[in-house]
């Protein structure tokens, strides 16, 4: 317990001090990376559901955030609300069609979908098509404070992804996760102690959209544009990719994941094709001899330290 | 009292009420094989039954459609005088018909304590708070904690479904399956695939948790249907062979045959 407060002390300071000596929009790409990683992680990991096309909530919110910014001059918090509740929407229409399938078939139903999403975007006449949603406003937060610079926005960035991290622990700690939990490892034991589990999972599914949409709308905030690249294909696999290096079904593996990513993204950033890759490379060495991921492994690791030293 | 029984004796159909589940005319088809044809049943109240029969004769069909896991193609059937045919398995386990699996069916990632949970939660009206700590749930944890003691897992309450013998993760899903306090309890082959120290115990627990209630059971172990039930259905292509208590089944002619000209008891 004493270690454990220890350690989310050394984190909390890390984070704060970090704009000091970090590019403080990369380290702000890994925060919004690490919520829409925790959206995946809780349908992957908490109830068993693989989305192939999880761009499409991240994608899309970036512009009805942005869109928002840019036409109604909403403060930035009611905008990102705006954009997260559109994907809930979203999320709401794709689960009802995609939960009839299991497996496979919802991960091609989710792709299927997503690519629709894409064509739509792209199509739609706000978005800009293939110039994408250019300089979106950072309006003031609460209306109220400047937060232009990206030293400022930092932070508060951290605080919504703090916020949304608790949240995600929220869900997986609830009744409803625990329920969660048991679908993911027995859907028809649940039905069985009559639960309908396809509700639970459109719920999770609905969550899951809104916290996606909360971490791409804050994204087209930072980048202060919004492009297709967001509701693209390779956003959908890489938080995939995300979430089985960090360590599926653990809590904090996907955030670990993101970070990872974003990072290796940025140094080979450089090297064109090569990061791409590189990125083939680790997904098939985490396959082959890390499958629990990175958070994964350790935490065997310690526990096997911590029973020797026990016996 | 005992006049009805009797009567219900010769004449099944005499007293409905006297049943806690029935099936008329149970038909299930799989393309143009029929895994089940035509196959009236029916579970007296209070009585441990039975369901056995050779290999293929349709019981777990017989017992997946008893328990609306799957659709009959044609028959009704009736728990408490109401009609469940077209019903999900969800809606019939809240009126109080659960069914066990014959594969370990717990929550592998889930302590023993949260499996039993779980199933407490179906009743509690909660399931869908993701906005609550799991402090909501607590209240709960006594009953679990007394229904874990019950088959004997107070020491393993928090330790994984995974984590639990064979026979432990058996008597959990009995502990699991109590949570919703069924007033029948279907159980697919309960000790499938145990070894001779774990059988004695499980049917120990079934003979217990079988007190107030009704089960159907099927069951491969011929010595455990023996001294478990009351009455025993045979089943064989699919179609109803006799049914009756264990002296008069075991010694039905047809029975034996079926069984390869002899009672086999593994």
């Amino acid at each position: 317990m004493m270690t454990r407060i220890l350690l989310l002390g050394v984190l909390a300071v890390l984070l704060i001090a970090a704009p000091f000596f970090a590019y403080p929009v990369t380290l702000m790409t890994i925060l919004c990376f690490v919520i829409f990683a925790c959206s995946f992680n809780l349908l992957l990991g908490y109830t068993g559901l693989l989305c192939f096309g999880h761009a499409m909530f991240f994608g899309s919110a970036a512009y009805v955030t942005g869109y928002l910014l840019k036409t109604t001059g909403l403060s930035l918090e009611l905008a990102l609300l705006g954009g997260a509740g559109a994907t809930a929407l979203l999320g709401l229409f794709v689960g009802l069609i995609a939960l009839r399938r299991s497996g496979i078939q919802f991960a091609m139903i989710t792709f299927a979908i997503a690519q629709f999403v894409y064509f739509l975007l792209l199509r739609a006449p706000f978005t800009g098509g293939e110039d994408g949603m250019q300089s979106i406003p950072r309006s003031a937060l609460f209306g109220v404070f400047d937060i232009s610079s990206s030293f400022t926005f930092y932070y508060v960035v951290l605080g919504i992804t703090v916020l949304s991290v608790w949240f995600f622990y929220r869900i997986v700690h609830s009744p409803f996760g625990e329920v969660l939990k048991a679908i993911r490892d027995n859907d028809q034991r649940v039905e069985s102690l009559g639960f309908k589990p396809e509700r639970f999972k459109l719920v999770a599914f609905v969550l899951s959209a809104a916290l996606a949409g909360l971490a791409g709308g804050l994204k087209a905030t930072v980048f202060q544009f919004a492009t297709l690249t967001d509701v693209s294909f390779p956003i959908s696999s890489e938080v995939i990719l995300m979430t089985l290096l960090g360590g599926l079904g653990t809590l904090s593996g996907p955030i670990v994941g993101a970070g990872i990513i974003i990072l290796l993204n940025d140094y080979l950033a450089d090297f064109g094709e090569w990061a791409l890759i590189a990125q083939g490379v680790i997904l098939l060495l985490v396959i082959m001899f890390f499958r629990r991921g990175v958070v994964g492994e350790l935490d065997r690791v310690l526990r096997k330290i911590r029973a020797r030293r026990a016996s | 009292m005992s006049e009805t029984l009797s009567l219900d004796e010769r004449r099944p159909d005499a007293d409905a009420s006297a049943y806690a589940l029935t099936a008329r005319g149970l038909t299930k088809q799989f393309g143009g094989f029929h895994a089940v044809k035509n196959v009236d049943l029916s579970i007296r109240r209070g009585s441990i039954h039975a369901l056995i029969g050779p290999n293929g004769a349709g019981k777990t069909t017989c017992f997946n459609l008893l328990t609306k896991t799957l659709t009959p193609t044609a028959g009704t059937i009736t728990f408490e005088g109401r009609d469940i045919t077209g019903m999900r398995a969800a809606d019939v386990a809240r009126l109080g018909l659960v069914r066990s699996f014959q594969i370990s069916a717990t929550f592998p990632h889930l302590t023993a304590l949260e499996n039993v949970r779980v199933a407490l939660q179906s009743a509690y009206g909660k399931a869908f708070h993701f906005w609550r700590s799991l402090s909501a749930v607590e209240p709960l944890n006594a009953r679990a904690e007394e229904l874990l003691d019950r088959v004997g897992l107070a020491q393993s309450r928090n330790l994984t479904a995974a984590e639990l013998s064979y026979g432990k993760k058996r008597a959990l899903e009995i502990a699991t399956t109590l949570a919703l306090d069924p007033q029948i309890m279907l159980l697919d082959e309960p000790t499938a695939g145990m070894g001779h120290e774990d059988i004695e115990p499980i049917t120990e627990l079934i003979r217990e948790a079988a007190k107030g209630r009704t089960v159907l059971i099927v069951e491969h172990n011929l010595s455990v249907v023996s001294t478990l039930c009351d009455r025993i259905t045979v089943l064989q292509h699919g179609q109803l062979l006799t049914e009756g208590s264990y002296a008069e089944v075991s010694s039905n002619p047809d029975v034996i045959t079926a069984y390869m000209g002899g009672v086999d008891d593994d």
